[in-house]
């Protein structure tokens, strides 16, 4: 039981790097209809956010101190964060320690802005266009996001850590009245699962109880009669493309101490969230993020070690048979709606 | 000639003459010249990329280019054919007949079953599905069927292994019937020199019969009902055709282009690795078809022609190269250009391929054949009597 | 006993009745019409007839085969062809090739693995849709992408695509839909013409009663689902309950 609830966690912090990726998906897909495969670099330039606030904090400058002497005898240099001159430091070494979570004030503008830019200067001009040709322009975009990821940071992985506060696990299993340190999970994980929860719950609580929300969740269902009706759809799709990027963003700086970012983690993420949208079923936001934990569990279940041995690699491949299979028993997916791209 | 009409006839020479003379008409600059260090491209490594590439892009657009069909998986038939061919130098002997043949095969097998299920949905639903396959079959490469693939090593031949059909005298490199693949004739004349590779040869042949092949499928009955289906599957089913044979045999037909491709890959180097069946590797496939023009002819030859041409010469490019090109400027103007592209070169090549990508996509969805149209209908605007001929064969 | 013969079809979309218990019966070498107001069920009928939609309850059959859970394709092999409310044809394809379409459908059946031969050498077919093309009065636009055509150019254009297959029954949903007046007469002696010439028997949906009453033999008027009356045009015209529920405000 201990071990099956361990598995259930582990499922749910990737799970819910899902959900947020496919949420973001979904909303661009059920509002605009397009099909973003740039999405996953929205992840990835979150993520390296994180990595920049980091850098940021850390930039120091180098004094000589006359008094002490390095080990060859010349005069100790001293790097000093600027953050340190400026704040002092106790507020300089906070503000390095608390980076990764301080990077989501920053996220947010960025990645509204860019969703902005995109949307106004690139994906706007595809409204018209085939799935086809938005798959393959998203595609190329994506693909020069990560080259330029690359060109600034290169190729290999950057560790961003979280907070000292979060650094280590919680027992887990003593909450739930099993015997100590049976279940014992990484903080920062929980903190993750409970980010991604108060996020998942915003952009619901958006959609249900405002009236923009109630307007974009009508254009969803039928834009042209909303249309009709003379509201100026575009300028709020627009707004709900940014939206999406600071959502993806968003997931991509508090991942960033779970998986030291690279250029190349918006695809891996990206091809996975799609599968996880067809499984939800395109176009409905509870199969996104229900289908984003469910695929994530499930790959936490597949790792095992019992599974494996019993399946040698399932771990690696489940996602996609259990795609294969819903796509195939329920081609919509598991919440989609009727008529929703199956022309 | 051939069953194929005149302009297709005219086309289909064409290409034979190309592909033919490749090693002479690729090496415009003498060996050792500047220019022929950068640009010169008939050396048998790169040639043979192109040719191959060109029969998986030619493969690809039989599915894509008729029927509409994005497949964001391709690259599994190009790895499951190189795999399979690798197998038969490992158990039979380094003749390519028998991996070629087998390549294709297996290739084939594969795409029914993936076809099968991805065709029961379409649009993005199909492109989804495919990208899945291919994911599952890299990671399954990659490290759950590693006795099959020997995973993150890649396979290769091994002297332990049975060969059970080499007999002594055999080269131990692939060859056709004792003709080696990595064979060649060089040819001097003054400051040129011209390879001509026996592999290349073998890649070119099989370039020319996909090509032929391709054109007379285009202009059949079946190609006739693949583009009708991408124009409109509801009055297809209502005209009384069944439109999943169909596509399946389009998809299965595709696969095994792949499969040859990736069976020629493994004849010209006997080893193969998951990478080439990356998703990226699939989305390089479609860049080559894109790029060139999809639903024509020629047009994804050319592409992957090109692509494979500019990642050869962009990653060859470095700094000092550029220096000297822009050696005339001031120093300041030589820096400053350098440093601006610097990025794109080198190992950016995947940055300028995405750049490139994009281009083509907003700028012009036709590809290169349809610029080229575009640019010809110009200049012929004035004398533009048979119009009506012109619009008969819109897929050139 | 009719060609197609539909026997107490009955098909519900959650609550609604959408069908109840329709029997109808077309002959052969008639134009068989059906009119009724909006949400009568006249195109839930045709879909059933189709292949598109599987009723709850009942039986169609067309020329003593039943027509029920095949598939759209099947059901056109058997010699139905339809004509739809906007033309349905390979706007992609020059109007040659979507003639040819069809005939190469006619001869091979549903499917065929013909990838080697060319188009070019079926000299039989092409020259088939070459006469139809002429029978319609587009074969110098043969050569012409299919989107470029007008309206009625595009409607002719389907209508021949049905017509070389020689179907034993055409079903029209709504041929003159949204067409201005003079189309819609052009509709008309199309439709006569094909009716003198080839005899086809034809299932006409249509909210037109002009072009009901010049084409019909015989008129099934459906109301809610179900249908109020057939008989001939004349008999209809004058009947007190169609009058009632249907033509009192189109003033015939």
């Amino acid at each position: 039981m201990d071990a099956f609830i361990l598995q259930i966690l582990n499922g749910l912090d990737k799970g819910s790097a899902y959900a947020l990726i496919a949420l973001g998906l979904t909303l661009i897909f059920g509002t605009l209809g397009v099909v973003n495969f740039a999405h996953g670099a929205l992840f990835m330039i979150g993520a390296f956010v994180a990595v920049t606030m980091q850098k940021i904090f850390n930039l120091s400058f180098l004094t000589v101190d006359e008094t002490q002497k390095d080990f060859l005898g010349n005069p100790l240099k001293v790097e000093t964060p600027y953050v340190e001159a400026w704040f002092g430091d106790a507020m300089g070494n906070w503000l390095q320690d608390w980076s990764v979570p301080l990077s989501i004030l920053v996220v947010i503008p960025v990645m509204f802005f860019l969703g902005f830019v995109m949307e106004r200067g690139l994906i706007k001009h595809f409204y018209k266009r085939p799935h086809a040709d938005q798959i393959l322009v998203t595609f190329g975009l994506a693909i020069v996001i990560g080259e330029i990821i690359k060109a600034f940071y290169g190729a290999n992985p950057i560790q961003t850590p979280p907070p000292t506060a979060f650094l280590g696990t919680i027992d887990v299993g003593s909450w739930l009245g099993f015997a100590e340190n049976t279940i014992a999970y990484p903080t920062w994980r929980i903190v993750y699962f409970g980010f991604s929860a108060v996020i998942i719950a915003a952009v619901f609580a958006f959609l249900q109880f405002t009236t923009f929300g109630m307007v974009v969740r009508a254009g969803m269902a039928d834009r042209e009669t909303v249309g009709l009706l003379g509201i100026d759809i575009d300028r709020r799709f627009t707004f709900m493309f940014g939206l999406a990027a600071a959502v993806a963003g968003m997931a991509g700086v508090m991942y960033a101490p779970i998986l030291s970012p690279h250029y190349n983690i918006g695809m891996d993420f990206l091809v996975l969230s799609f599968v996880v949208v067809v499984v939800g079923g395109m176009g409905s936001l509870p199969g996104a993020v229900l289908a984003g934990f469910m695929l994530g569990i499930l790959q936490s279940f597949a790792s095992m070690n019992e599974v494996k041995a019993l399946i040698p690699g399932i771990d690696q491949i489940i996602i996609y048979l259990v795609a294969i299979i819903i796509l195939l028993t329920r081609p919509r997916g598991l919440m989609g709606r009727k008529g929703v791209m199956e022309e | 000639m051939l069953g194929l009409n005149s302009r297709d006839f005219k086309l289909f020479i064409i290409v034979c003459i190309m592909a033919l003379v490749a090693p002479v008409l690729l090496n415009p600059f003498p060996t050792e010249s500047a220019l022929g260090q950068s640009f010169n491209a008939g050396y048998p490594a790169l040639m043979q990329r192109f040719v191959i590439f060109g029969i998986l892009a030619i493969g690809f657009n039989i599915l894509f280019g008729l029927t509409g069909f994005l497949s964001f998986g391709h690259a599994a038939f190009l790895g499951i054919g190189s795999y399979a061919a690798v197998w038969m130098f490992k158990l039979l002997s380094y003749n390519v007949v028998p991996a070629i043949i087998l390549s294709v095969v297996v290739a084939g097998l594969f795409a029914v079953v993936i076809g099968y299920v991805s065709l029961r949905r379409s649009g993005i639903y199909f492109s989804i599905l495919t990208l899945a396959f291919a994911q599952m079959a890299y990671q399954l490469a990659y490290s759950v069927l590693t006795p099959l693939t020997n995973g993150e090593t890649g396979l290769q031949v091994y002297n332990g292994d049975p060969q059970i059909l080499m007999s002594a005298g055999d080269p131990t490199v692939p060859h056709f019937f004792g003709i080696t693949m990595n064979g060649q004739t060089q040819l001097d004349l003054g400051g040129w020199s011209f390879t001509f590779q026996n592999g290349y040869y073998l890649a070119a042949i099989f370039l020319i019969a996909s090509f032929y092949l391709s054109i007379r499928i285009f202009r059949s009955p079946m190609g006739l009902m693949l583009r009708a289906i991408k124009s409109n599957q509801t009055r297809m089913s209502y005209v009384g055709l069944n439109t999943k044979p169909y596509m399946l045999a389009a998809f299965v037909i595709s696969g095994m282009y792949a499969g040859l491709a990736g069976g020629l890959l493994a004849a010209m180097d006997p080893l193969t690795g998951a990478e080439r069946m990356f998703w990226t590797a699939s989305g390089e496939i479609v860049v080559m078809s894109i790029l060139g023009g999809v639903g024509t002819l020629i047009g994804p030859v050319l592409g992957a022609g090109l692509i494979k041409y500019l990642e050869n010469i962009v990653s060859k490019i470095n700094d000092g190269i550029l220096h000297n090109w822009f050696a005339f400027m001031p120093d300041w103007m030589d820096n400053l250009f350098v440093t601006l592209i610097h990025p794109f070169i080198g190992k950016g090549w995947h940055l300028t391929l995405g750049l490139l990508f994009m281009a083509v996509v907003i700028f012009l969805p036709g590809g290169l054949v349809q610029g080229g149209q575009k640019i010809m209908d110009m200049f012929s605007r004035n004398k533009n009597t048979d119009a009506k001929d012109g619009a008969k064969t819109p897929a050139e | 006993m009719g060609i197609l013969e539909v026997k107490g079809v009955n098909k519900r979309f959650g609550g609604l009745q959408a069908l109840g218990d329709v029997n109808l019966s077309v002959q052969e070498n008639t134009v068989h019409a059906i009119i009724g107001p909006n949400g009568a069920g006249k195109s839930t009928l045709l879909n059933v007839l189709v292949g598109k939609l599987i009723p709850d309850s009942g039986s169609v059959m067309f020329d003593g085969q039943s027509v029920l859970g095949r598939k759209p394709h099947e059901i056109a092999q058997m010699g139905i062809s339809r004509v739809f409310q906007t033309p349905e044809i390979f706007s992609d394809l020059t109007v040659m090739e979507n003639v040819l379409i069809p005939c190469f459908a006619k001869r091979d059946g549903a499917f065929r693995m013909h990838g080697i031969e060319s188009v070019a050498d079926e000299k039989g077919l092409n020259e088939q849709a070459e006469m139809m093309l002429d029978e319609v009065k587009m074969l110098d636009k043969r050569h012409m992408t299919a989107s470029s055509m007008s309206r009625g150019d595009k409607r002719r254009l389907e209508m021949a695509m049905c017509l070389v297959q020689e179907p034993r029954l055409l079903l029209l949903d709504e041929p003159t839909a949204g067409m201005a007046r003079a189309d819609t007469e052009n509709t008309i002696l199309l439709l006569k013409d094909i009716r003198t010439k080839r005899g086809i028997t034809m299932a006409i949906i249509e909210h037109d009663m002009n072009v009901v009453f010049s084409l019909a033999d015989r008129i099934t008027v459906l109301a809610q689902g179900m249908p109020l009356v057939e008989d001939t045009p004349d008999k209809i015209k004058n009947h007190p309950k169609v009058r009632e529920a249907y033509l009192g405000e189109a003033q015939v």
